[in-house]
């Protein structure tokens, strides 16, 4: 095991946050106050609770699933991106790393920022709306599982993206439309009964329902199927990866 | 002795169906420097690209320092530096971090008095703090330099080094290549400059169309394959060539005023001595003469378009 050479990639990557403050925190927060705002003030205070939780606070575990996946992907995707794109990859490629070895150093990078920035935003929140943890240890795990999960999905988009535009289209056109229409803003037994199934399979819709159980208690799904989907979909992420390294997809010829 | 780079029946075929190298055969030794020299596309760097791990070979072996490339890629890969033909490097970080993050990629522990001693050698030292964006073309090649020296290899790899770059810095880059080579480091070089092959080699290779065409020592290949050329200044112009030197290689300019006699370094000078004399014999008058060598470069010319 090269522990130096995982130990540089992830230096390597966290040297970036720390450069990108504005970027990676930063932005994230100030979107996420808005939402708390607009959604949780604002609106929240006209609506009434769900499952027993005021509006503001139950949608706290869904935005915050909401940057920690967007960032996920997006930290993890550029961190692979980048160095593809300026050539710097050969010096990865010619190093004795095993490709074990560079996804923990670049998935481990962006899946640190991504809890980083989950607290962050919790702490946030925590200005604007009231809010209890009943299940801190789960939280934990969830927050972890879904960084690491998405960053494994980022790492994948990085590889196969060619181009700036396909490193964009895949958060905004996919993962957004998951993300709001996995219930964020809303339970999902709010929803006509045709589209309670049509969400099942949406996999965000498992994120948010476990998250938000180890905040309040209530889910729409059971928090077991919420652990399973998602390490389901963490299987299938590394399934891909271990393909990409065998056959040299898009990294050598 | 073990050669320390050992490639054995090396061929590559692209995913598009193009065949860059064709059964490649080469033993690289410990300590030497070698050339590598083909015009471009001739598959130099597809075949440097295959040693250093970055393109995957369709068949056939590689042994770098002893370890098999595929098999054993860690051992093999920590043998070797590579200073890639492109001036791909980082923008945002510091030489410093950008050196020492090559260090510890290729497995070993920090060493700030090496990574000092690297940069120090190749005039980075007062830069160690500036973001590589900030540099000039010449001074990032450098920083690509400083990075496949920074985990101290046995095998170094230029692949164009000097493409592009002002005169001083290849002073000291031969100058640097020079020191490691008395360390006992192994170099393999393309360039495109075959003066720079001709004065820095051991031993030089020719690779055309993803064939190695020839592996010579660069003395012998320089006595094998040179040619010397004799001139002579006429006093009075020939009309043409007289009958008895017809059969020689000999031809005569247009002006009538210049012979040129080429012949092989081999056969000495046994070959000017007897047309010397003949000359005079014939009344031929001379009021000047030359010899010149030929080049590596015209060697090298002469190889390629055969």
């Amino acid at each position: 095991m090269n522990l130096y050479g995982v130990k540089a990639i992830y230096r390597f990557e966290m040297a970036r946050m720390w450069r990108t403050l504005m970027q990676s925190i930063a932005s994230p927060v100030i979107s996420t106050s808005l939402y708390f705002v607009v959604f949780g003030s604002a609106i929240g205070s006209r609506m009434g609770e769900i499952d027993g939780i005021s509006y503001g606070a139950f949608i706290i575990p869904g935005l915050v699933m909401l940057s920690l996946l967007m960032q996920s992907i997006s930290n993890a995707s550029f961190g692979i991106y980048m160095p593809k794109f300026s050539g710097t990859i050969y010096e990865v490629l010619s190093a004795p790393v095993s490709y074990v070895e560079v996804v923990l150093g670049y998935v481990g990078a962006a899946a640190t920022k991504s809890v980083i920035l989950g607290v962050i935003i919790l702490v946030t929140a925590r200005l604007f709306v009231d809010y209890t943890i009943l299940h801190p240890i789960w939280m934990v795990s969830f927050l972890v599982l879904t960084s690491v999960t998405f960053s494994l999905f980022g790492f994948i988009i990085g590889i196969w993206a060619d181009g700036f535009e396909k490193l964009q289209i895949v958060p905004l056109m996919i993962v957004t439309p998951l993300v709001f229409l996995g219930g964020t803003f809303y339970s999902i037994d709010m929803l006509p009964e045709i589209w309670q199934t049509i969400t099942l399979f949406n996999p965000v819709v498992y994120l948010i329902s476990g998250f938000r159980w180890a905040f309040y208690g209530v889910s729409d799904i059971h928090v077991g199927i919420s652990v399973a989907m998602t390490l389901v979909f963490m299987l299938g992420c590394m399934t891909a990866i271990w393909w990409i390294f065998k056959s040299g997809y898009r990294l050598r010829s | 002795m073990q050669p320390d780079i050992s490639v054995r029946n090396l061929s590559k075929v692209y995913a598009g169906g193009f065949q860059a190298l064709k059964n490649i055969n080469l033993d690289i030794q410990r300590g030497e420097i070698f050339a590598l020299l083909g015009p471009n596309g001739a598959g130099k760097t597809t075949l440097i690209s295959i040693i250093c791990g970055i393109v995957n070979l369709s068949s056939g072996t590689v042994l770098a320092s002893g370890h098999d490339i595929v098999r054993d890629y860690r051992a093999a890969r920590s043998a070797i530096g590579l200073v890639p033909q492109e001036l791909n490097t980082d923008a945002f970080e510091t030489v410093w971090d950008a050196v020492s993050f090559s260090r510890g990629l290729f497995g070993k522990p920090a060493n700030p008095a090496h990574i000092e001693k690297v940069l120090k050698d190749l005039s980075l030292w007062d830069k160690r703090n500036s973001r590589i964006m900030s540099l000039s073309g010449g001074m990032k090649r450098r920083v690509m330099i400083a990075k496949a020296l920074s985990h101290e290899p046995r095998i170094l790899f230029l692949d164009e080094p000097t493409a592009g770059v002002d005169v001083e810095l290849r002073r000291d880059m031969w100058e640097m290549v020079r020191g490691l080579r008395a360390n006992g480091v192994t170099i393999i070089l393309t360039t495109h400059y075959i003066e720079e092959a001709e004065e820095m080699a051991d031993r030089i290779g020719v690779i055309r169309q993803g064939e190695i065409i020839l592996v010579e020592g660069k003395d012998q290949l320089m006595a094998k394959l040179g040619k010397k050329e004799l001139r002579l200044l006429l006093q009075q112009p020939l009309e043409s060539l007289p009958g008895e030197l017809a059969a020689e290689p000999i031809e005569l300019s247009e002006d009538g005023f210049e012979l040129v006699y080429t012949f092989d370094s081999q056969q000495q000078q046994a070959g000017v001595a007897r047309l010397l004399r003949q000359l005079g014999e014939m009344g031929i008058e001379y009021r000047d003469l030359q010899t010149r060598e030929s080049s590596l470069e015209e060697i090298f010319v002469g190889l390629v378009h055969e």
